[in-house]
């Protein structure tokens, strides 16, 4: 349940954001989070409720923006590999495949009265 | 109302505290392993049987993760190696913040090499870097041949698998060759080790890949 922590640095992050710019409101948290992260939608959704209470973000939405494992064959062309059937050796060569999008895991923006 | 473009990673505190935590094992030559598994893979038994063989060339400590009991600390402590315990409460894994608490009390500066063992959990630890050199995995081969598929990022993060126990094969009803390609599919850069600390068979072949990985580690250093 490491989404707690998550969820608390979402709301420190909002919170800067909010304080840099003289606002006591955070209407918004836009998140990225990638595939090939150990991040769970409804963990953190469940934890950021609770954590934003007595914060900036008490009256924030959160949304969660999933970005999906993308990889790429050093021989081959690009190729996309589905999170259920995991394998990150290229299917036409065999070789190790490289992680090019999944593994984000960021505030993209803030929403501030 | 406005919108203001963040693009912040999330864990940027922790990787900043990390930061910190490298330098200051960087300024003491301290070679810095973290240690993962699910609970019960035999993490403190791999330390034990790591300690024995690498005590008298090396000046080691260990840091250990656990949510209560000082158990594992205490049997690192009988081998005569300094050993804190980090105590997480309910939290399943450690972070650098908590680390870097440690290093207030637990003095690193005479040691060559530190292990720190997170806590068993096959998910969190993957995520907080504490600012190691080397992030090693054990997986006993009991757990079953699935556990990579079902909990690809550690493995991914691990550039060591420790296969331990596998002196229990031929209970576990699966095949060597099954659990490699497991592993290998969902990280196929990792270096795998089948290993048994009740017999000791492959422990040997772990240790000198650590011992190269620490000579490197410390050519690269004095190179710059």
């Amino acid at each position: 349940m490491h989404e707690a922590a998550i969820a608390q640095s979402v709301i420190e992050i909002a919170e800067g954001v909010a304080r840099r710019r003289g606002s006591t409101n955070v209407r918004k948290i836009k998140l990225r989070i990638g595939e090939f992260r150990g991040v769970v939608g409804d963990a953190l959704e469940f934890s950021f409720q609770a954590l934003k209470k007595g914060t900036l973000a008490a009256n924030a939405e959160l949304e969660v923006e999933t970005i999906r494992l993308r990889v790429e064959c050093r021989n081959c062309a690009g190729i996309e590999v589905a999170m259920d059937d995991f394998n990150l050796l290229c299917p036409r060569c065999g070789e190790p495949l490289n992680i090019t999008a999944g593994r984000e895991m960021q505030v993209e923006y803030v929403e501030i009265d | 109302m406005h919108q203001v473009v963040a693009n912040t990673d999330i864990l940027e505190a922790n990787e900043r505290m990390a930061g910190r935590n490298r330098e200051h094992f960087k300024e003491r030559g301290v070679y810095v392993v973290n240690l993962m598994s699910a609970p019960g893979a035999g993490k403190t038994s791999v330390l034990e049987e790591t300690i024995r063989r690498l005590k008298n060339d090396y000046s080691l400590g260990v840091i250990e993760g656990d949510l209560m009991t000082t158990i594992d600390a205490d049997r690192i402590s009988a081998l005569g190696i300094p050993a804190y315990q980090i105590t997480t409460g309910m939290v399943c894994h450690l972070d650098a913040r908590m680390v870097h608490n440690a290093l207030h009390s637990f003095k690193v500066d005479a040691l060559d090499l530190l292990f720190i063992e997170n806590v068993g959990n096959l998910v969190c630890p993957a995520e907080f870097y504490m600012g190691e050199d080397l992030r090693v995995m054990v997986y006993s081969v009991v757990e079953g041949a699935d556990k990579p598929k079902k909990y690809p990022i550690m493995f991914h993060e691990s550039e060591a698998v420790l296969l331990n126990k596998i002196d229990l094969m031929p209970y576990a009803g699966i095949s060597m060759d099954e659990l490699c390609r497991n592993v290998l599919e969902v990280s196929p850069e990792t270096v795998i080790f089948p290993i048994s600390c009740r017999t000791g068979e492959g422990v040997e072949e772990w240790i000198n890949w650590l011992k190269q990985r620490i000579a490197s580690s410390r050519a690269e250093e004095r190179s710059g």
